[in-house]
């Protein structure tokens, strides 16, 4: 039963959302617990590095910064092989077993390196190149195991438990920190646990969907390139990229939130708090909402929202209250956009080649934003960042309002509509 | 039982099995990093060496005896340092995750923690235990993407004024105001007066010696590549780690005559250093084995680094007050 039928019926809201949470299959509850003990684990990573290699090695930052650029290179490489190996074994499950239990292993070999550089650059290395390789298989899985008309509320509910993971990573390790003296390796271990039972519940409680060798077309590289020349995917790629292009990078804006709050550098730390909870909170009605007016609305919507931040910044409202607004329409944004572009494209692309699709489109954003983030601090150096938000707010509405009025795929996206 | 059933249930008992270990393993941690009884007495007399030790535990010795058994302070922190009475602490708060700075005297804390923005990395107190400064590693900060920031923020705990961080001061090079935006400050050392003070400024890839002025909010250019400073308790030099070639070592400026003499540490250092007297400075740094421990050098350029504490970390030795003044106050 389709939501939108639902609503038109006229029932009552209530009903309407007890009906949507039953309808998110178990296996995607279960991904999202994955993600969920997963980004735990690898968040307290990222947050205590700084300190290990400070105060636990005595080693600089330096070489911490160095190797940040060649991450983001090296996991869009192994994002699109992962969508690759798995279209082409078939196995989405499989590859993302692989690059789940290499983020495990990752947070083992920490302590086995000790103080040398090179061997915690090779123990990062190989925990975010498991992250890089399973993003795609997992978004495939998630959509295998739900009906089209469901997936906006499924990667809802996916972002939502994988966010709440990222903002208790942080938490557990701080607190570790504070409890025990010589925490390293209680760190180190508790971190492994963790990214152990997410690769247990990945093993034992989700389902892979096989299909016999016989009946599914074989997948080559050049498959996945010929996916471009396709039209919904080409469009929705291209139209990712260049939203992305336009996406200041949230260093920026958390910054030019503090100074409109003027409450001091103090407050710069607990501002992506702020986003990641609106986030937290809104993926799954705005899951729901993709789901009953079509995916592609809400995304381009988010970007509005997005613009309408930049916009405030720009304006330079001063006061708390301009600030939360920014904070609330940023992580609106987030959910209006992350799992809910994956929602829309999932479906659009053949099942064979799914991961491939969503990995070129999840790179391409992901490389673009990197470029967007660059263009912004250029900007804001030779200019100002409020001048550096206005032209960006201005270049986001010009890229909503040409993905509006000419959407990816027409056709489909007024019968979702109507 | 069917397959399904037999994963379900090698699922659950694979996760409790986890959560065992991992709830274990942090429990008999923290049981093993009980703090003993002994707590220091509330201040340190002049002489001795406050540091943390392994476990990151304020501890102190007397510094003419650095290997007698320490006695352990309450407080855990990730630096600290130690002068006229007062410790600031930089230590972790768990909700909402972050880092601040504690301010104690004894054990004490005289005021509200501070909230810092980002990871500890230098801490400083005035000689009289008034102001306290602090410098984080803020990541994430892409102004200039791949690479971290700094930032550095002055507290009067008498006050309870915060000087706000240093991007706020007004700062001058060769008597022009210096405004990029890529401007970093670090590394805060006070003078006496509890107005003056040095720190240093990165910016275009070069860097500046800064003298401060607290009372006018202005930083003044007043050398180049000295970083870290730390002002000997004479008020006459200043300890410093300088870039040669590629790796940080330690010198004193003499800030009458300019001369700048190289310390007898071939080391790379990466520390801000502590004066033990008006002749001598001690820093951390890795040891052979690569456990960051305390060595001390001259300040004059000649001897040898020795050895001060091994397994211990920001160094801080209680001077007599008002040393460089007559015996203003007892």
């Amino acid at each position: 039963m389709y939501l939108s039928t639902t609503r038109a019926a006229g029932s009552p809201v209530a009903a309407n959302g007890r009906l949507g949470a039953a309808r998110v299959p178990a296996t995607v509850v279960a991904l999202g617990l994955v993600s969920f003990f997963t980004d735990i684990s690898a968040e307290m990573v990222t947050a205590f590095l700084p300190m290990y290699l400070l105060y636990g090695l005595g080693t600089g930052l330096l070489n911490l910064g160095l190797l940040d650029g060649l991450y983001t290179g090296a996991g869009a490489l192994l994002r699109l092989a992962g969508g690759h190996l798995a279209d082409r074994s078939a196995r989405p499950k499989a590859v993302a077993m692989a690059g789940y239990g290499l983020s495990a292993a990752g947070k083992l070999l920490f302590p086995l390196v000790g103080g040398s550089v090179a061997g915690i650059g090779a123990a990062v290395s190989v925990d975010r190149a498991g992250k890089g390789l399973r993003a795609a298989p997992r978004d495939a899985l998630i959509t295998a195991a739900t009906p089209p008309h469901a997936l906006g509320a499924a990667f809802g509910v996916h972002r939502a438990l994988d966010t709440a993971g990222a903002l208790l990573g942080p938490v557990t390790v701080f607190a570790l920190v504070a409890a025990i003296g010589d925490a390293y390796d209680a760190v180190f271990v508790t971190s492994f646990c963790l990214a152990m039972i997410g690769v247990v519940i990945l093993a034992c409680f989700v389902r892979d969907r096989r299909v016999a060798p016989g009946t599914r077309p074989k997948v080559s590289l050049r498959d996945g390139r010929r996916l471009l020349a396709r039209r919904p995917l080409r469009r929705v790629a291209a139209y990712a990229t260049m939203l992305g292009l336009v996406t200041a990078g949230d260093a920026f804006l958390f910054v030019g939130v503090q100074r409109q709050t003027g409450l001091g550098a103090a407050t710069l730390p607990l501002l992506p708090l702020a986003t990641s909870l609106v986030f937290l909170l809104a993926a799954v009605p705005l899951g729901k909402l993709a789901d009953r007016v079509g995916g592609w609305k809400v995304f381009v919507a988010g970007h509005a929202l997005l613009a309408a931040a930049y916009a405030l910044l720009a304006a330079a409202w001063q006061g708390p209250f301009a600030a939360l607004g920014v904070l609330l329409l940023h992580g609106l944004f987030y959910a209006a956009t992350d799992g809910v572009l994956m929602a829309h494209l999932a479906p659009r692309v053949p099942e064979h080649l799914r991961a491939s699709g969503l990995a070129i489109t999840q790179t391409g954003q992901a490389l673009a934003r990197a470029g967007g983030t660059i263009a912004f601090g250029a900007l804001a150096a030779s200019w100002d960042l409020r001048g550096a938000f206005a032209a960006f707010a201005a270049l986001l509405v010009a890229g909503v309002l040409a993905a509006g009025a000419f959407p990816p795929d027409p056709r489909r996206a007024r019968e979702a509509s109507s | 039982m069917s397959g399904h059933r037999l994963r379900i249930v090698a699922g659950i008992c694979s996760i409790a099995a986890l959560v065992g270990a991992g709830g274990g393993y942090v429990a008999w941690a923290i049981a093993a990093d009980e703090r003993p009884a002994a707590i220091a007495p509330a201040t340190a007399e002049p002489g001795t060496l406050v540091f943390l030790d392994h476990g990151r535990a304020l501890s102190q010795v007397p510094v003419t005896d650095p290997g007698a058994a320490p006695v352990r302070r309450a407080p855990t922190c990730l630096r600290s340092y130690t002068a006229g009475g007062t410790t600031i602490c930089l230590r972790t708060v768990a909700v909402p995750a972050g880092f601040e700075a504690a301010f104690l005297r004894g054990d004490k804390e005289i005021a509200e923690p501070v909230r810092v923005d980002g990871t500890p990395s230098r801490a400083r107190v005035s000689p009289s235990g008034r102001l306290t400064a602090w410098t984080v590693f803020r990541t994430g900060d892409s102004y200039n993407p791949g690479a971290f920031a700094t930032t550095t923020g002055i507290y009067d705990t008498r006050t309870g004024t915060l000087h706000g961080s240093l991007e706020d001061f007004a700062v001058l090079v060769d008597g022009k105001p210096y405004q990029r935006e890529d401007r970093n400050f670090w590394g805060v050392t006070f003078a006496a007066d509890d107005r003056t003070f040095y720190a240093t400024m990165g910016s275009a890839r070069r860097i500046w010696l800064l003298r401060g002025d607290l009372a006018s909010r202005t930083l003044t250019a007043v050398g180049r590549d000295a970083e870290c400073p730390s002002l000997s308790p004479d008020g006459t030099r200043l300890a410093y780690k300088k870039r040669v070639g590629t790796r940080w070592r330690l010198h004193v400026r003499d800030l009458g005559t300019g001369r700048e003499t190289p310390l007898a540490e071939p080391a790379e250092i990466d520390d801000q250093a502590a004066w033990v007297d008006d002749a001598t400075v001690a820093y951390a740094r890795p040891d052979d084995g690569g456990r960051v421990s305390l060595f001390a050098v001259p300040a004059d350029g000649t001897g040898a680094p020795r050895l001060l504490r091994r397994d211990a970390s920001s160094p801080a030795v209680v001077q007599r007050p008002d040393q460089s003044h007559s015996q203003a106050t007892p």
